[in-house]
């Protein structure tokens, strides 16, 4: 088979109105089909070879795979984090840890969740993801069977970060496998949580993992997000958010990348509350034929309210990545601030970067601007460096670092810096 | 030839302080050589000849200055020297203690002694001055067999020079050049001399850009170097430098091929006259 909807005879039944989303979403999928570089959103990302593959769903025996060591940004010295893991799309309690949790607070996976907080998932699920209009929220919804369930209760400011790890695995003679996992966030009023994802490889087995998150942030709520998708060369990520801010509320988030053959995050953020800020940085290191493709959407829709974006990116080799960030200021946004940059480094001329910022301001009192840059390195710097005694193979990384250093030094939650730092460090330094 | 080299070296737990390159015994017992020999230097970018037949020799324990007038090749050369990319050598050779200069990257080139201290240091955000130092420190000791510093150990050294200097290390911490004035730029040049204890020193324009204080504590610094291991080329445009820098030997660099050698005396002669008589307008 190839990526479709048809086959959703894995799922378990759920609650009708669950049902109903499901089959609302296979009939959206069928009617949109998989995005073409004939639809602007997609045109610098082609998901041809998305359809090569025989994409299977992968076996509930995955469920007792070993995932080797998981991955955590939080040093040992320190209280561990709240932690779900997921090997193939499911979700695994036994390798999960959430104990502790103050009261109120629910994290857990999607499907166990029914049980306790149907009405909840039932308000939220699928308010903010559209799958009438995107196809690959529509196939997510459609083909939905797990995912993770996060509930800050109001007011609760959370000390322990929530890390929520995904990682594929499989052998030599496993079909490629395909999941599509939803992430739900509900963050009460005037909560503050830090959120963590990583999605990995086990092993060099072809998977596609098609993420939605729906994110609601309640009034002042301070949300930091941070995700790092490291999965191996041969693998399709392909992750839609979708987040809505209410009055006052905040969202910090950060999106290192990688990994994949093919990649796309795209995020839609709605300002929705007046007062509301929005931070969204990120970085991407990418090399051989990978394809990385970054589409932001800043909807101001309410007025006062900020965002900033800074996005830089580092190609090798062949590697093509796309910026697409758009910036809405809707009538009546007014005293919106919208600044986004994005700067793309690249290492070789066959390298390929299609960047395009855009603007779209309905209301007059606005400070919005926006920037793209393209560079090599600086061949000054880095005769400077070889004279002292550098490697020159040391002295390009060290400027790549450098580089990439403005954007993460930007994610304010230290731990998580440190740990990022090091994981574009390890880019630098591979294997 | 490396290992060669290194089986020569002092006790590669020693930490700086020590010349990088010792004669061997064999070399001590003839007389000594010529530390930086040029030769019939001819090199263009792209079509354009720059140096047209440079020949010039320096000993250990000797600065030899090199004077003349914008566009005459100063630059040229210092760059030559420590490898930049980008000059095509049609002729001649340049040797470093008996090896061959020019076949060796840049970053050989500073193992095996060579420093250019650059007349526009290059900024460089994102990475600190630390962090530039301990890599081009150990980067330097690796080539040249000796036992890399850690952080501690790199530390107290680069303390130590910073003190002989009297500079204070806050600028270790910042961004390298990096919001730096003039001055501040030429000292961080002067430590990293320092630090990374070069045969052969090549002061490009250091005076450029500072003011008669700042020239003062360059030069000290620049002095506190010299030593009997040690050779120094100055490249100067004015003489002003010459009376902080004193040279044993003065050379006349125009159209690409020295003109004129001569002891101290001559920087003072150029200074009165120009270097109008070297074809060279005044104003250039």
């Amino acid at each position: 088979m190839t990526l479709n909807a048809e086959d959703h005879s894995h799922l378990t039944p759920g609650p009708p109105w669950l049902e109903a989303l499901r089959t609302e979403g296979r009939c959206h999928f069928a009617q949109l089909g998989l995005p073409t570089p004939r639809q602007e959103a997609w045109r610098f990302t082609n998901l041809a070879p998305l359809t090569q593959p025989r994409w299977q769903i992968a076996p509930p025996a995955s469920a007792a795979l070993n995932p080797g060591p998981l991955p955590s940004v939080v040093p040992a010295d320190h209280p561990p984090s709240y932690r779900l893991v997921f090997v193939n799309g499911y979700w695994r309690p036994d390798l999960s840890s959430t104990s502790g949790m103050p009261n109120g607070m629910v994290l857990t996976g999607l499907a166990a969740a029914l049980i306790d907080h149907a009405d909840l998932i039932e308000a939220h699920l699928g308010r903010l993801a559209r799958a009438d209009t995107q196809a690959l929220v529509a196939l997510n919804t459609g083909l939905l069977a797990s995912g993770a369930l996060l509930v800050l209760p109001p007011g609760l400011m959370l000390e322990r970060p929530v890390e929520v790890v995904m990682i594929g695995t499989g052998g030599e003679s496993d079909p490629p496998l395909a999941w599509h996992p939803r992430l739900l966030v509900v963050a009460g009023a005037g909560s503050r949580a830090t959120l963590i994802e990583h999605h990995l490889s086990q092993t060099h087995h072809q998977n596609c993992a098609n993420l939605v998150t729906e994110l609601f942030l309640g009034a002042g709520a301070q949300m930091r997000h941070y995700k790092t998708q490291r999965e191996n060369p041969a693998s399709f990520h392909l992750a839609t958010t979708s987040g809505r801010l209410d009055r006052d509320a905040s969202y910090e988030g950060f999106l290192l990348t990688t990994g994949g053959r093919l990649s796309r995050n795209e995020v839609r953020l709605v300002l929705d509350g007046s007062g509301a800020t929005a931070t969204l940085n990120g970085a991407y290191l990418v090399r051989g034929q990978q394809h990385c493709d970054t589409t932001t959407l800043i909807d101001h829709a309410t007025p006062g309210g900020t965002s900033s974006q800074l996005f830089k990116g580092v190609l090798d080799d062949e590697a093509w990545a796309v910026f697409q960030g758009r910036v809405l200021v809707r009538p009546g946004a007014q005293r919106t601030d919208g600044q986004q940059l994005h700067r793309a480094l690249l290492l070789s001329d066959r390298a390929r970067i299609d960047a395009k910022p855009e603007l779209e301001i309905h209301a007059d009192d606005v400070k919005c601007g926006h920037g793209a840059t393209v560079g090599d390195l600086d061949d000054d710097a880095l005769f400077y460096l070889r004279a002292r005694g550098i490697d020159r193979d040391a002295a390009r990384s060290l400027l790549i670092a450098a580089f990439i250093t403005e954007t993460i030094a930007r994610i304010t939650d230290p731990v998580v810096a440190a740990a990022f730092e090091s994981l574009a460090d390890g880019w630098l330094t591979p294997g | 030839m490396m290992s060669a080299f290194c089986a020569a070296l002092p006790d590669p737990g020693a930490c700086g302080g020590t010349p990088p390159l010792k004669w061997t015994s064999r070399d001590q017992e003839r007389k000594p050589e010529p530390m930086l020999e040029i030769t019939n230097l001819h090199a263009s970018v792209g079509d354009r000849p720059i140096l047209k037949g440079i020949d010039l020799t320096v000993h250990a324990g000797q600065v030899h200055a090199i004077m003349g007038p914008n566009g005459s090749g100063k630059s040229t050369l210092s760059y030559i020297l420590a490898g930049r990319e980008g000059y095509t050598i049609t002729e001649g050779s340049v040797t470093l203690d008996g090896r061959d200069l020019l076949t060796q990257s840049p970053e050989e080139r500073a193992a095996a002694g060579v420093f250019l201290a650059f007349q526009y240091p290059v900024e460089i955000p994102g990475v600190s001055n630390a962090t530039f130092l301990k890599a081009a420190l150990n980067g330097v000791r690796r080539r040249r067999g000796e036992k890399e510093l850690d952080a501690m150990e790199f530390l107290k050294l680069t303390r130590t020079k910073c003190r002989q200097l009297g500079m204070t290390d806050e600028m270790l911490k910042r961004a390298v050049n990096v919001g730096f004035s003039g001055g501040e730029k030429k000292r961080n040049e002067v430590l990293q001399m320092a630090l990374l204890d070069p045969r052969l020193a090549v002061l490009d324009e250091t005076d450029s850009g500072l003011d008669i204080d700042a020239l003062r504590i360059v030069s000290d610094g620049v002095n506190a170097l010299r030593g009997p291991d040690r050779a120094m080329l100055v490249i100067t445009h004015y003489q002003r430098l010459l009376d902080h820098i004193v040279p044993d030997r003065v050379h006349v660099l125009a159209h690409g091929r020295i003109q004129r050698s001569g002891g101290k005396e001559l920087a003072l002669e150029l200074e009165a006259r120009g270097y109008a008589e070297f074809g060279a307008d005044e104003a250039a």
